[in-house]
């Protein structure tokens, strides 16, 4: 099994099987983000207490979750990496890393354009909040950690690290609208047993969230055939990956 | 929903277009900064590749 596994994430392996999924991603990212779109922006009713600025959720809630979702990854392919010396965890993480920073910043301008007129402002020092801006910190961090090196491997070993030590800040930005008083509301969607939605909200919501979810892949995908290609370039395979 | 009422989104027009624009933003960025990372990869391996070449010539 452990043969399998490491073919299976050998860099040619990868850099053609990422090749071959991205347009499959892509395509699919598209039909459920316009799905989305359209159930939420038209067909949605407006919801009774903020009226259509509720609308904002079909950007804010799939970013704020890929946020997440990327940090983990990143921080998973990581620890994969160090733990087995799988180097191509190091490739992923280093992929991950900017498209789950911008997906952070998206989350944070769209919560602070729905906080103005729910809240009266547009930044507070709020649990929910600053953990997220601390996550955009950590992908900074992250990233600038990874280029700081002279040596390659060595910046792969420590941005690696420093994702693990980093995911302690993904249940707290989780759980900190129920460990600490928030401004920010509740769990509607992600709550075991009934989600606090009305269907005609909630489809487009979950398409959306599909939706970044492919679009994650497909852009990761493309990230990571650039990432291989990086470090490998020296190596045979290459010479009839790129001449194919 | 009539398209006044759509474009108006019943007064909250300044805060729900831009978050839609801006993630409009997001998705293109990543969209081409990736492919443009794929692609100067690419170039940087076929530019060794004609260097390696060179060298045993």
């Amino acid at each position: 099994m452990w043969t399998w596994f490491y073919k299976l994430a050998s860099p040619p392996h990868v850099y053609a099987a990422a090749g071959a999924l991205t347009p499959w991603f892509a395509v699919s990212a598209a039909a459920a983000i316009g799905y989305g779109l359209v159930g939420g922006l038209v067909f949605a009713p407006p919801d009774y207490q903020q009226g259509d600025a509720f609308r904002i959720i079909y950007v804010h809630v799939p970013s704020a979750w890929m946020s997440l979702f990327g940090y983990t990854s990143m921080a998973v392919a990581g620890a994969i990496a160090l733990i087995w010396r799988i180097k191509i965890g190091h490739a992923v993480a280093a992929a991950t890393a900017p498209i789950g920073a911008s997906f952070t910043v998206l989350a944070l301008v769209t919560g602070s354009l729905w906080g103005r007129p729910m809240w009266g402002t547009y930044w507070a020092w709020d649990p929910r909040l600053t953990s997220e801006l601390i996550l955009l910190f950590l992908y900074a961090g992250v990233m600038s950690l990874r280029s700081a090196f002279e040596d390659p491997a060595r910046g792969d070993r420590a941005a690696a690290l420093l994702g693990i030590v980093g995911l302690v800040n993904v249940p707290i930005i989780h759980y900190s609208v129920v460990w600490w008083n928030s401004l920010h509301q509740a769990a509607t969607v992600a709550k075991f047993g009934k989600p606090d939605m009305v269907g005609s909200m909630l489809w487009p919501l979950l398409s959306m969230f599909l939706g970044f979810m492919l679009f994650h892949g497909a852009v990761l995908c493309m990230r990571l055939q650039g990432e291989v290609l990086n470090r490998e370039r020296q190596a045979k395979w290459v010479r009839e990956a790129i001449t194919a | 929903m009539t398209p006044n009422g759509f474009w108006s989104m019943g007064g909250y027009a300044r805060f729900v277009w831009p978050c839609f624009a801006l993630a409009a933003f997001v998705l293109a960025w990543n969209v081409w900064s990736a492919s443009r990372y794929r692609a100067a990869a690419r170039t940087r391996a076929r530019r060794a590749l004609a260097m390696a070449a060179g060298g045993h010539a």
